[in-house]
């Protein structure tokens, strides 16, 4: 029977989101599993099924690990008050929280997340569309999200909220610069002269098959990830929820869903983040540096597709540890500081570190070994 | 007296301030698998230390008899009012009866009392001690006010050197038999 690849098209998009979203609850309680422990505490360790939790030793296992504890904040955040102030632009306020969580939901569409090889050889990306500008469709995508942050602050009608907005819109503006000339010498060197010129990102991930590209460019991986805190409004950068001077920034005036919205698309960013570093700098799915899937014998066919994408979840997942356990060990940055981060050393920095992988390239490119 | 902490000026490592990052980052990573420093609350108490001055209890002496006699020091004294003592004479069958006075209704209202403990300083018999309850919860006002049987409940025993009863009955019988006092 033949489906029609449109429908097919749907049900992937409905699995991708679907993932994506259990990936944010689940990074919510890794969040606060993470921080307890580096801060001595124990974590959510409470929340229980009547069923699963019940059984002898995995039951209580697994309820000690918090493993339910997404379904009580997900049903708390469907059933608590929707509050909305007297004094907001009503048509903002409920746009808002939409507008910030759907292009991080957008954005996925252009990740690749393995990779299928055919009997026939054939290299199929395991993504929902191999756009050939993928990487630009990310950028343009994932800085829409400001949008919804900007809004909030604006609609809320509400100093803390107001400030938080244009904070994270000044943020977003001095990242966003540093952040796409960072990964130019990735580009330059993934689109060889003689070569089809491509910003697709399997293609990316495609050649790193040698060494990664966090190996030869430790300092443009160092900017993207700085500027990836920083666009993720993640805390050593949290310029938007400002939490010790701006209540909650902009967010403050929202409750309950919108609430829930705002904060699952913080994590969806995030997880997007990740994957884009890991498909960047980090090898994207092959296991180690000079070793594929293929070269073990493990590359063809369902099995190695499997690899791949474990592969590139583990790593995906490794990363976003990383984003958790930065928060939870820097302290924040006050705003001029951000600022000055940003646009005296980051951009400075990222234009030099161009300039060198410039030379570096052309001299890789033009003398063969 | 106060001391002068010399700052030192960052080295180019601290300057670069990823190293430092770094060192933080590994001493955070260290903590993860340390053990949780926090107890688990309703399961694990804290051990109390003593001289704990929880919520204030009614005690009995070993024998078993209310060493209160109502003499109402601690409703006087009691800072937040949150002490009532209604005086009652003991009943004559008691064997205990025409030697001193006993309360009928003490209710120590809970959510007035600020724990201060000065009713247990007050009281000359020893009487009323805060001992190592530390939280009280209720659904209503009137669940805490803690009543009489409530308060000897949770106050229980505790150990005697005076038997103070024993003496003044020994000296009531001697009176009664004409002797002196």
């Amino acid at each position: 029977m033949e489906i029609n690849p449109i429908i097919l098209k749907f049900v992937y998009a409905a699995v991708v989101v679907g993932v994506v979203m259990g990936l944010c609850s689940y990074a919510v309680l890794a969040e606060r599993k993470v921080c307890s422990w580096i801060q001595g505490r124990v974590g959510p360790n409470r929340t229980t099924l009547p069923l699963i939790g019940s059984i002898p030793v995995i039951g209580k296992f697994l309820t000690r690990l918090g493993i339910f504890q997404p379904v009580a904040d997900g049903a708390k955040f469907l059933f608590k008050e929707d509050v909305t102030p007297a004094h907001v632009n009503k048509f903002y306020f409920i746009m808002a929280p939409v507008l910030s969580l759907v292009p991080a939901l957008t954005t996925v569409v252009v990740v690749p997340f393995g990779r299928y090889v055919t009997e026939a050889g054939e290299i199929i990306p395991l993504v929902l569309a191999d756009l050939d500008v993928g990487l630009l469709f990310l950028f343009a995508i994932s800085s829409l999200g400001v949008y919804g942050v900007v809004l909030a602050g604006w609609s809320s009608n509400s100093k803390f909220s107001f400030l938080g907005g244009i904070r994270a819109s000044a943020q977003m503006i001095s990242y966003e610069l540093a952040m796409g000339i960072s990964v130019l010498p990735v580009l330059m060197w993934v689109n060889a002269p003689g070569t089809d010129g491509t910003l697709s990102l399997f293609d990316i991930g495609q050649a790193q098959e040698g060494l990664w590209f966090v190996m030869w460019m430790p300092l443009s991986f160092l900017i993207f990830l700085v500027c990836l805190f920083a666009e993720t409004n993640r805390l050593p950068f949290d310029m938007a929820e400002s939490e010790t001077e701006l209540v909650s920034g902009f967010h403050t005036e929202y409750s309950s869903f919108k609430f829930g919205l705002f904060f699952v698309g913080e994590y969806a960013h995030m997880i997007v983040g990740s994957c884009v570093i890991t498909v960047l700098f980090l090898g994207g799915w092959n296991p180690a540096p000079f070793l594929t899937w293929d070269y073990l014998g493990f590359g063809d066919g369902i099995l190695g597709a499997v690899l791949s994408v474990g592969t590139f979840m583990g790593k995906m997942c490794a990363s976003l540890f990383l984003f958790i356990w930065v928060r939870w060990t820097l302290p924040r940055f006050r705003y001029d500081q951000v600022m000055r981060l940003g646009w005296q050393y980051l951009l400075p920095l990222s234009i030099a570190n161009l300039i060198v992988y410039i030379f570096v390239i052309y001299f890789l490119d033009t003398t063969s070994f | 007296m106060g001391m002068i902490i010399k700052r030192k000026p960052l080295n180019i490592l601290e300057r670069l301030y990823v190293p430092e990052i770094v060192r933080g980052l590994s001493t955070t990573f260290g903590k993860i698998f340390e053990k949780p420093v926090t107890l688990e609350y309703p399961e694990q108490r804290p051990t109390i230390p003593e001289g704990y001055r929880g919520v204030p209890t009614l005690v009995k002496d070993p024998q078993g008899r209310e060493k209160c006699v109502s003499c109402q020091l601690c409703e006087f004294v009691c800072p937040p009012k949150a002490i009532r003592i209604q005086p009652g004479e003991i009943a004559d069958d008691s064997e205990y009866a025409h030697v001193e006075k006993g309360p009928k209704e003490f209710d120590i209202d809970m959510l007035r009392c600020i724990y201060c403990g000065m009713c247990q300083e007050v009281c000359p018999e020893e009487a009323i001690w805060l001992q190592n309850q530390f939280s009280m919860s209720g659904y209503t006002r009137k669940e805490m006010v803690n009543n009489k049987a409530k308060l000897y409940e949770l106050g229980g025993t505790l150990p005697d050197q005076h038997f103070k009863w024993n003496k003044k009955k020994e000296a009531a019988e001697n009176a009664a038999e004409g002797g002196h006092h």
